[in-house]
């Protein structure tokens, strides 16, 4: 069985909790969680993921130059990265998806929506 | 946890029947399949020996037609029941679909309950109830109260959106988050993208028995929460009970901290 590593990188435990609940339901899955942007980077270029999910709005960094970091890394412009954020405005979503991400959700998020999308990326 | 595990268990092995009886249906298809071949080599058989003989070729018409008709009446009850299991299929998806739905608002219950319960702090857990209001339910602009038993007013102990300061505050009964917070029932305004400054969209009272402790007042939502849903329902009910009973632990844990740490200042100044 195959295993997918990924990321939560949030603020809140709240939010990191309860999207680590959504993503356990995906068999063979590992979830390591991040507190700030800084905390993200320095996890995603220490280890392999397959996937992080971001927030926007964090202390230290936050989650859209955490995106412009990784984009700019060579070995992680493939890493898919879904953007879940409480920033509901037009111009926030094509900011994130202009920077590399890849797909972008707004808060309150439904768990099933964020499942669908996860192993659409992952191709599970 | 283990009792909804219990209840997935069983849906699981509702499935598992199902497919099970879907396999069973196929075996007995290809049996008959098989059957079916077997006794038309033995029509044909007769067929070419009833071409020498007339009234072996009208009996073994009849047989034919009776037979015709008999796997006519077969298809139909075979047909009868791939539809009864299709539909069943479709109510099995519907039910799991359902299942997947409370799974998710319980976890988010659950996640709710057991960040505010996570310590006994009083700025950790408002910090906590701010956090589960904005992310989970979709407030952009909130206030936290807690009533001061001294002057019987809801003093504001934590906000979002805009500055703490700008949110008065309110004698217990008057305006909409004094009464709600009187009565002990959660307030809840109609015109949701219209809220005037003053009065909250939705006003939550933070009782325990009926001991009020505060009230949390949404203000505004974030652009993209049109409106509530039932989970937000049983959000708002749970915050009131959960975290009037954690912001009320942590007060009294405050409390009982500050009286120790005094206690044990003079038992020093006694004892030197």
């Amino acid at each position: 069985m195959q295993r997918h590593r990924i990321l939560i990188v949030e603020d809140s435990p709240t939010m990191r909790q309860l999207l680590g609940f959504a993503l356990k339901r995906i068999q063979g899955v590992e979830i390591v969680e991040a507190r700030d942007g800084m905390d993200g980077l320095r996890k995603v270029t220490s280890d392999h993921f397959d996937l992080a999910l971001v927030d926007i709005n964090m202390p230290v960094m936050d989650g859209l130059k955490l995106i412009h970091l990784i984009r700019d890394e060579e070995s992680l412009k493939a890493m898919p990265i879904i953007v879940i954020t409480t920033e509901g405005a037009e111009e926030d979503r094509e900011r994130a998806l202009a920077l590399g991400a890849d797909e972008y959700l707004t808060k309150p998020v439904q768990a099933g929506k964020v499942l669908a999308l996860v192993k659409g990326l992952l191709k599970i | 946890m283990s009792q909804r595990d219990g209840d997935l268990f069983e849906r699981a092995s509702e499935f598992l029947a199902m497919f099970r009886r879907g396999a069973e249906f196929t075996r007995e298809l290809v049996e008959e399949n098989a059957r079916l071949r077997r006794k038309l080599l033995e029509v044909e058989t007769r067929q070419n020996d009833a071409a020498q003989d007339p009234k072996e070729w009208d009996r073994l018409r009849e047989e034919l037609i009776e037979r015709i008709q008999a796997l006519q009446s077969e298809r139909e009850d075979a047909l009868e029941r791939l539809g009864a299991l299709e539909q069943e299929n479709r109510s099995f998806a519907e039910r799991f679909l359902q299942i997947e739905e409370e799974n998710n608002n319980l976890a988010n219950l659950y996640v709710a309950s057991y960040q505010l319960h996570s310590t006994l702090d009083l700025q950790e857990v408002l910090r906590i109830v701010v956090e589960i209001v904005i992310n989970l339910v979709g407030a952009e602009v909130l206030c936290v109260f807690a009533l001061d038993e001294r002057t019987n007013k809801l003093e504001p102990v934590a906000a979002e959106g805009r500055e703490r300061s700008t949110f008065p505050a309110v004698p217990l009964g008057h305006g909409g988050i004094g009464s709600a917070v009187a009565n002990g029932e959660i307030v809840y305004r109609e015109n949701l993208p219209n809220p005037d400054a003053g009065e909250p969209l939705v006003c939550i009272p933070l009782c325990v028995g009926d001991r009020p402790i505060g009230a949390i007042a949404l203000f505004a939502l974030l652009v993209q929460k049109q409106h509530f849903t039932p989970l937000d329902h049983e959000l708002f009910t749970l915050l009131g009970g959960h975290a009037a009973t954690a912001i009320l632990a942590a007060q009294l844990h405050g409390q009982s901290e500050r009286k120790l740490n005094t206690m044990q200042g003079l038992i020093e100044l006694l004892t030197k």
